[in-house]
């Protein structure tokens, strides 16, 4: 199996569907600034509510691509093929939660130094919010995978997905804005990030497993 | 021309259920396929000839019995199972977003198998040499059916399940895959396929399994 042909196939057909793939993007900036509108342009209470909005945002952007993670595939046929491959399936999960997260993750993570500014966020701990946010965005990805998994042959599962992932994000979103927050009261910031960096190796150790089993449960029948 | 079955190879049943909510699809199925052989799954709509096919390749579950490859029971080996085995079911297995070019190249990467010059081999075969770099979205139906059946030549696989291998092509693509599926089972390869209509498969031996009517 050649990885990284399958990878460039991967982003080829990302480039290809651009519009659809900048669907979150565009939601994450249209939420983050809905914030400043509805709550005043008070700078000390953005400043203060900043690193939830952005974390929050980035959750719930992050949770509107899943959903296609493996449906295309799914429905042309495509993941049959990649089941009866000899490779082995946990590796092709793998590749292709990477990949999805390089063309979605990546770019929130870039843009919330954007959106810091935005709300106001000190200029001098953004590194870390973006830190927070590099090491949380691929946790997301890898768990919004197991959900996209198991609904991959249902054919309504455009709100189920986030139900049954979001409880599962609550660790994530919890050491995520905590980062964030103690980073803008100048705090450690050490133990959350840590954290954030344990979680990220159990998803990419852990979740090609529970993909591949959802994988094969949902095209058992 | 004789075709000898060649013992080498065998794909086997024994005591095959499959059940499909609380309808039975078939039961105490048993058959044995050589090199050289092909299988045909027959059967009205509805009589489960793709969820049989499905079992077959491992990636449907089957309630009772066993599917024996080599004589060894499917999980034993199944990644031994899926490098020997080439799969087209009712979906293409084609990416829309690329051309039949990428789109073999792309499953080469994943069968691990085929240089370029191959590739253009196996587009020229299917007729497809014009069209290569035109998006598969592009293309009718029965194009990307061919796509797929250039996907299918180009891996190296002894075992080819077809579900309803005719579907979406013109006359001229029926003989295609008679043509193609006598070269594989020339080479001692083996098939197995589920159709409405008949393919031409003489002097190669085909074994017939019916699948009863849907209750």
């Amino acid at each position: 199996m050649n990885s990284a042909a399958l990878v460039r196939r991967d982003l080829r057909l990302a480039y290809r569907r651009r519009g659809e793939l900048a669907t979150p993007v565009v939601f994450f900036i249209i939420v983050t600034a809905l914030f400043p509108l509805a709550l005043g342009s008070e700078p000390q209470l953005l400043r203060r509510l900043a690193p939830g909005v952005i974390w929050v945002a980035a959750l719930l952007a992050s949770l509107i691509g899943q959903d296609s993670l493996f449906k295309n595939d799914y429905e042309d046929g495509s993941l049959e093929q990649m089941l009866l491959s000899p490779a082995a399936l946990e590796w092709l999960t793998l590749l292709r939660v990477l990949t999805h997260w390089l063309v979605t993750g990546l770019p929130l993570v870039i843009l919330s130094l954007l959106m810091g500014l935005l709300l106001n966020y000190p200029l001098d701990s953004l590194d870390v919010l973006a830190g927070s946010l590099l090491l949380g965005t691929p946790v997301l990805s890898f768990l919004g995978a197991v959900g996209a998994a198991l609904t991959v042959s249902l054919r309504r599962s455009g709100m189920l997905l986030p139900i049954l992932v979001l409880p599962l994000t609550v660790p994530v979103l919890i050491f995520g804005a905590a980062a964030a927050e103690r980073a803008m009261q100048g705090e450690p910031v050490a133990a959350p990030l840590y954290f954030l960096a344990a979680m990220l190796v159990l998803a990419v150790t852990l979740a090609p497993f529970a993909i591949a089993g959802g994988l094969r449960v949902s095209l058992e029948s | 021309m004789t075709a000898q079955p060649s013992p080498a190879l065998t794909l086997a049943a024994r005591g095959l259920a499959v059940w499909r909510g609380d309808r039975c699809l078939c039961r105490d199925l048993a058959f044995e396929l050589h090199g050289g052989q092909a299988l045909h799954l027959q059967g009205p709509n509805g009589a489960g000839k793709t969820s049989l096919i499905r079992v077959l390749t491992g990636l449907g579950r089957c309630d009772a019995g066993e599917v024996l490859w080599q004589g060894e029971p499917l999980r034993r080996n199944s990644a031994g199972y899926r490098a020997a085995l080439a799969y087209l079911g009712h979906n293409n297995g084609v990416k829309l977003g690329l051309s039949p070019r990428e789109n073999l190249a792309a499953a080469g990467a994943l069968m691990d198998t085929p240089a370029s010059a191959d590739i253009d081999k196996a587009l020229a075969e299917v007729g497809l040499s014009e069209s290569a770099d035109l998006l598969c979205g592009a293309l009718s139906m029965g194009q990307r059916r061919r796509t797929a059946l250039a996907r299918l030549q180009l891996s190296r696989a002894v075992l080819w399940f077809l579900d309803e291998p005719l579907a979406s092509l013109d006359v001229a693509g029926a003989a295609l895959v008679n043509r193609i599926l006598k070269t594989h089972l020339a080479a001692g390869g083996m098939v197995v396929f589920a159709t409405h209509q008949a393919l031409e498969l003489a002097p190669f031996p085909v074994l017939a399994v019916k699948l009863g009517t849907p209750a």
